[in-house]
């Protein structure tokens, strides 16, 4: 028995979510592989070698299938899957876009997002945003699984020496064409693993005034998050948002400005281990899970934030 | 152009769900129900395409409970034409539901189907990826832009580094983000109207399709509840708070 992990990269680096991913298999087999599909991938072929507890690495370097279009995936999946009990991605965009188009063409269900390994077949998945969490057993001969990152402990991404295994397929021409990303730049840590993250809400009402939480951010090397609302409206991008429709987080510290906390906002967020809510009301129901709450104006209470945080002869980052 | 759209059931997103006690699952008895949030968006961009003349017809269908027919109805106040309810009152996964909808495909023949991305029950996120696939169809998922040509389509897609834009050939599946656009109220003439619309139920058994769950729900738990710490009572106790008790910063 042994279980494929599918890595999640951009031909250029390995996403940490990957490495979240690798835990979760290495809890159902000792045997893992991984494969990487790409083109010119060589280097996150590298990387993906030496992460701790791997066997083997497979590598399928193919211009046609650079972009990793979901119609291409699936088909390399439906030939390869069959060497192996388990399927693995993350669920991320990348992951949820692919996994269940081979999991169908393979007549397989699919278990989505889950949140712990209980056995070879049983897996726990939060359902209703967070708030049910479901034990669910499946009796597929292939299982083909997503992975809540945040759930899984990365594994080490060094250590490791796995053996690589260079494939070749014919793939069949599809009727999708990859037009161009945009993809938001930021030196600050990726959202979804980094350890500090403050969100802004429809409370920050404009993209200017993010810039009050950008300062705060880079003190602290925090990634910046967002409410729907604050996507919705145009103050920040919609690969900031946070919640049950957007990235599920779990940092060490969360610090929620001018988000009220729906339900959907919490699904998120809540598995974070300080949260910290700003909110000029007092009822605003993310109170009810902060751990540490401020009734302020985030006008005045933001720059005060930063201005304390330069008062501080050392900030962990 | 035909359209199909698929619209879900499920508990209204208003509502604090409550965990059955013997742990079987959720309590449904007396609790709000609607359609899902994103398959208004689905059902929202069809009748736009319609209404633009783009499309001809627009056609919705659920699969569940007799009571999925208040959702085709309120699509179909929405501007939606018509309607099919599959009628089950099993829990039906959602590769069973993607196989279905195949079916109905394969009836109607449509030129696109909307899904939205994701039900707010199950969390799932794989009807429209694995309907597309049984299809042998394209896929265009979370999209928040359409465009609509002859042959081919244009979308946006939500994805975790910003945005994707792909060019798909027709026929091909869309899911819907809740970003594609605002869904209309219905006006309470067109509810009305959506009364007479023609709406066909089919009784799943008809269908001969392999239902039969993969997935066993062994026990469904309440979360374990978060609760609140303290308020502090301005900023500077804030900061020596996460600094020496939480020694986060
Ligand atoms: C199907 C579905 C999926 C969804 N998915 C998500 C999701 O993934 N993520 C998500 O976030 N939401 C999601 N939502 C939306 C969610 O229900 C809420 O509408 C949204 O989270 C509200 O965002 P908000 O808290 O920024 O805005 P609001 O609820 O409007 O809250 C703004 C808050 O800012 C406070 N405020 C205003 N001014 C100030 C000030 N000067 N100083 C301090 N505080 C101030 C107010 O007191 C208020 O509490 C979803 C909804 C649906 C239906
Ligand atoms: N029982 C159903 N009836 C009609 N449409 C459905 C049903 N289940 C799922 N869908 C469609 O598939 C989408 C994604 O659902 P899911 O894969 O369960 O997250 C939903 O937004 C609906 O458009």
């Amino acid at each position: 028995m042994s279980v494929l992990v599918i890595a999640e990269h951009n031909n250029k680096s390995l996403k940490s979510s990957t490495l979240n991913t690798v835990r979760a298999a290495l809890e159902i087999d000792t045997e893992v592989h991984i494969l990487v599909c790409g083109f010119n991938n060589d280097e996150v072929v590298k990387q993906t070698s030496v992460i701790e507890g791997i066997i083997k690495v497979i590598q399928i370097n193919d211009h046609s299938i650079e972009h990793q279009l979901a119609e291409h995936l699936s088909q390399v999946l439906v030939q390869i899957s069959k060497n192996y009990t388990h399927i693995l991605a993350p669920s991320t965009t990348f992951g949820k876009n692919f996994m269940p188009r081979a999991a169908a063409i393979l007549d397989v269900s699919q278990i989505s997002d889950i949140s712990a390994v209980v056995s070879a077949d049983t897996f726990v998945r939060p359902i209703y945003a967070g708030n049910a969490i479901a034990t669910v057993q499946s009796s597929d001969l292939i299982k083909f699984i997503t992975v809540r990152p945040t759930s899984f402990e990365a594994v080490e991404s060094s250590g490791g020496n796995a053996m690589i295994e260079k494939i070749t397929f014919n793939l069949e021409e599809i009727k999708t064409k990859f037009v161009n990303r945009e993809e938001a730049q930021s030196e600050r840590p990726e959202l979804g693993n980094a350890r500090i993250v403050i969100s802004g809400g429809r409370g920050l009402e404009s993209a200017d005034n993010f810039k009050l939480l950008n300062e705060i951010a880079d003190k602290l090397n925090a990634a910046v998050g967002a409410s729907r609302a604050a996507v919705d409206a145009g103050y920040i991008g919609n690969e900031c948002q946070v919640g049950q429709t957007g990235k599920m987080v779990a940092p060490e510290l969360y610090i929620a400005v001018g988000i009220s906390g729906a339900i959907q906002h919490l699904a998120g967020m809540k598995e974070s281990k300080i949260i910290v809510a700003i909110n000029k009301d007092e009822d605003a129901p993310i109170f009810a899970i902060a751990d540490y709450g401020l009734k302020a104006d985030l006008f005045v209470a933001l720059p005060e934030f930063s201005k304390e945080l330069d008062l501080l002869n050392n900030i962990a980052k | 152009m035909k359209l199909l759209v698929a619209v879900k059931r499920v508990i209204d997103y208003n509502v604090q769900i409550r965990v059955k006690s013997d742990q079987t699952g959720v309590d449904m008895d007396n609790v709000k129900m609607s359609m899902n949030p994103p398959d208004e968006n689905a059902v929202e961009e069809a009748i736009k395409l319609k209404d633009s003349g783009v499309a001809t017809e627009v056609v919705v269908v659920s699969i569940g409970h007799e009571k999925c027919q208040d959702t085709i109805r309120s699509a179909m106040a929405m501007g939606a034409d018509r309607g099919i309810l599959i009628k089950t009152e099993d829990l039906i996964e959602p590769l069973a539901v993607a196989k279905i909808l195949k079916a109905i495909v394969e009836k109607e023949q449509p030129d696109m189907v909307l899904l939205g991305k994701q039900a707010i029950d199950d969390d799932s996120n794989q009807t429209g990826q694995m309907l597309s696939a049984l299809l042998n169809w394209p896929q265009g998922c979370f999209i928040s832009k359409l465009g609509v040509n002859d042959k081919t389509i244009t979308i946006t897609r939500e994805i975790d580094e910003g945005l994707e834009h792909l060019e798909i050939q027709l026929p091909a599946v869309v899911t819907c983000d809740l970003r594609l656009n605002e869904p209309r109220f219905a006006s309470l003439p067109n509810i009305m109207k959506a009364k007479k619309k023609p709406l066909d139920v089919i009784a799943i058994e008809n269908l001969e399709i392999d239902i039969s769950p993969r997935v066993k729900f062994l026990k469904v738990e309440e979360a374990p509840v978060r609760k609140g710490g303290t308020m502090v009572a301005d900023v500077k106790e804030l900061i020596q708070k996460l600094k020496y008790e939480a020694k986060v910063i």
